[in-house]
């Protein structure tokens, strides 16, 4: 019975090797090729041109554009619907509110994605601005009950001292509180930050998808997700490593965060 | 002079009756003990004292708790309650932040902005809680690092800081060793000079050691209160010398 277990737990680490060995495998033989300083820092994205021209600077910038967008719209919101929730609304109301934030979390990206393009598009077409307010909402849910769940684990008897002091609730909240739950409330937008790097079918429906360094958020871009999902298809030889690379790539900064995630929950306790 | 003038106060959580028509007056410069076994009703008292029961849901009052003469129900502010009647609890709780942030934090709540009167009243607060000469050279560093016979002589500091009339304490020193309580212990009997204190005790010797007062509570009813002295020597009621006596409770 032990070995069931301790297979089934082995299941989810080696699918993380092979993963990552299979990225190294194929991916590392084109940064070699294409020389990593090219590759990083390329601005041109021309794998059709002869000789072809595999620059991720854009998609990089790309995706951090897209990312801090979405940052700057749902961590606002994201962490203070938190406190609402865990806080100040009356419970009657959280019954209603918390699955809904839960569902917001269960929408198919494909889902978002129509309805950015729907709804974003017509009016700020396919931009780093749509991306990232679409991203911004599809994060909402991944910060909301992490954030919630850090300022339910801060002890009552802060908010109870605050009180005693002649402090308002208001004042409890913010200055107590919220400072106390600080490296919780921050692992949970650290995490959505993973998400937003990771989306991929949502941001290529409203991003624009072109590979240039943008100027204004008013200009379409290219994650290193859409890049890999948009070429993938018809790639073959060293256009199909230099995405392999990209994923590579990509899959160093989800690690780095995830690094950030773990060091600021550790620091939580 | 009588600070606490409670009379024939009534309270119920929901159905049940935590408090029967108890009426206590607690006067400046005493200390007044609140005895009596777990669920008596005595920390329920305490609490309604800076309405820290307006928490509770279903908390229902009936009475009257007048502080200088002003119903703390209707005539004051709940938040001008709470500065003039500070409260230190079970479990010394500082705030994850500085020892100076802490004790800041009051007057900054009220009102306090200059850097020189926050100085000034961080060191006197510590001081009076006589836990100075410990931390004057950490006050930057959190207070969660000090034992926890320093941090509930820094929560004295920290209700001391915005210049209560009254201190209510919630077994102050149950979660505390004998040496760190004894410290407590001689703390109060210095506050109390300036302060009225009001503190529920399970420690039978404490309150013997440090209240002038002490009211015997039993299923939400004040059985009896008279001076300290007397109460624990010559009680009135049987109740309270089987209780004071150690025969149950």
């Amino acid at each position: 019975m032990r070995a069931v277990f301790f297979l089934t737990a082995l299941v989810s680490v080696l699918a993380v090797l092979l993963i990552s060995l299979f990225l190294l495998v194929n991916g590392l033989p084109a940064l070699a090729k294409i020389g990593p300083l090219e590759f990083l820092l390329g601005r041109e994205w021309s794998p059709s041109d002869v000789p072809p021209l595999f620059g991720i600077l854009p998609m990089i910038a790309g995706s951090f554009y897209v990312t801090a967008t979405a940052l700057a719209v749902g961590a606002p919101i994201g962490l203070l619907a938190a406190v609402f929730l865990a806080r100040v609304c009356p419970p009657a109301l959280y019954r209603l509110l918390k699955p809904g934030v839960n569902l917001l979390a269960g929408i198919p990206s494909v889902v978002y994605g129509y309805f950015g393009m729907a709804v974003l598009v017509p009016h700020l077409r396919g931009s780093i601005l749509s991306a990232g307010i679409l991203l911004g909402v599809m994060i909402l849910p991944t910060m909301t009950t992490l954030a919630e769940s850090a300022l339910r684990s801060v002890p009552e008897s802060y908010y109870e001292g605050s009180l005693a002091l002649g402090a308002g609730h208001y004042r409890s909240v913010f200055r107590v509180l919220i400072p106390a739950a600080r490296s919780g409330m921050l692992a949970a937008v650290v995490l959505g930050v993973g998400r937003a790097v990771g989306e991929t079918m949502a941001v290529i429906m409203v991003a624009g998808n072109q590979p240039r360094l943008p100027h204004s958020i008013f200009q379409g871009v290219r994650t290193m997700t859409a890049n890999i999902v948009i070429e993938m298809g018809y790639a073959a030889e060293l256009h199909r490593e230099a995405l392999i690379a990209t994923g590579v790539v990509l899959f160093v900064f989800i690690l780095l965060i995830n690094l950030c995630f773990s060091a600021l929950n550790r620091g939580n306790t | 002079m009588n600070v606490f003038d409670i009379q024939e106060l009534n309270l119920w959580y929901g159905k049940f009756q935590a408090l029967k028509d108890v009426s206590l007056t607690a006067a400046d410069a005493e200390i007044t003990a609140l005895i009596g076994p777990s669920g008596c009703g005595k920390s329920t008292l305490l609490k309604t004292l800076n309405r820290m029961n307006d928490l509770t849901p279903d908390c229902r009052i009936t009475g009257s708790v007048r502080l200088r003469g002003q119903d703390v129900y209707a005539d004051l502010p709940v938040n001008e309650l709470r500065r003039r009647v500070g409260m230190v609890f079970q479990k010394p709780n500082p705030f994850p932040m500085s020892v100076y942030d802490n004790i800041a934090f009051g007057p900054r709540t009220h009102g306090v902005k200059s850097r020189l009167a926050l100085d000034e009243t961080v060191e006197k607060s510590l001081r009076s809680a006589a836990i100075w000469d410990e931390v004057k050279d950490r006050l930057r560093k959190s207070a969660l690092g000090l034992s926890g016979g320093q941090q509930q002589r820094l929560c004295i500091a920290r209700a001391l800081a915005v210049t209560p009339e009254v201190l209510l304490l919630d077994e102050p020193t149950s979660a505390l060793d004998p040496i760190s309580t004894g410290k407590i212990e001689e703390l109060l009997l210095t506050l109390k000079k300036n302060y009225c204190i009001i503190i529920v005790t399970h420690n039978m010797q404490q309150a013997t050691r440090i209240s002038d007062k002490t009211a015997f509570f039993l299923l939400g009813e004040m059985v009896e209160y008279d001076n300290t002295e007397k109460i624990f020597s010559l009680p009135r009621d049987k109740r309270t010398e089987d209780y004071v006596t150690g025969r149950f409770g």
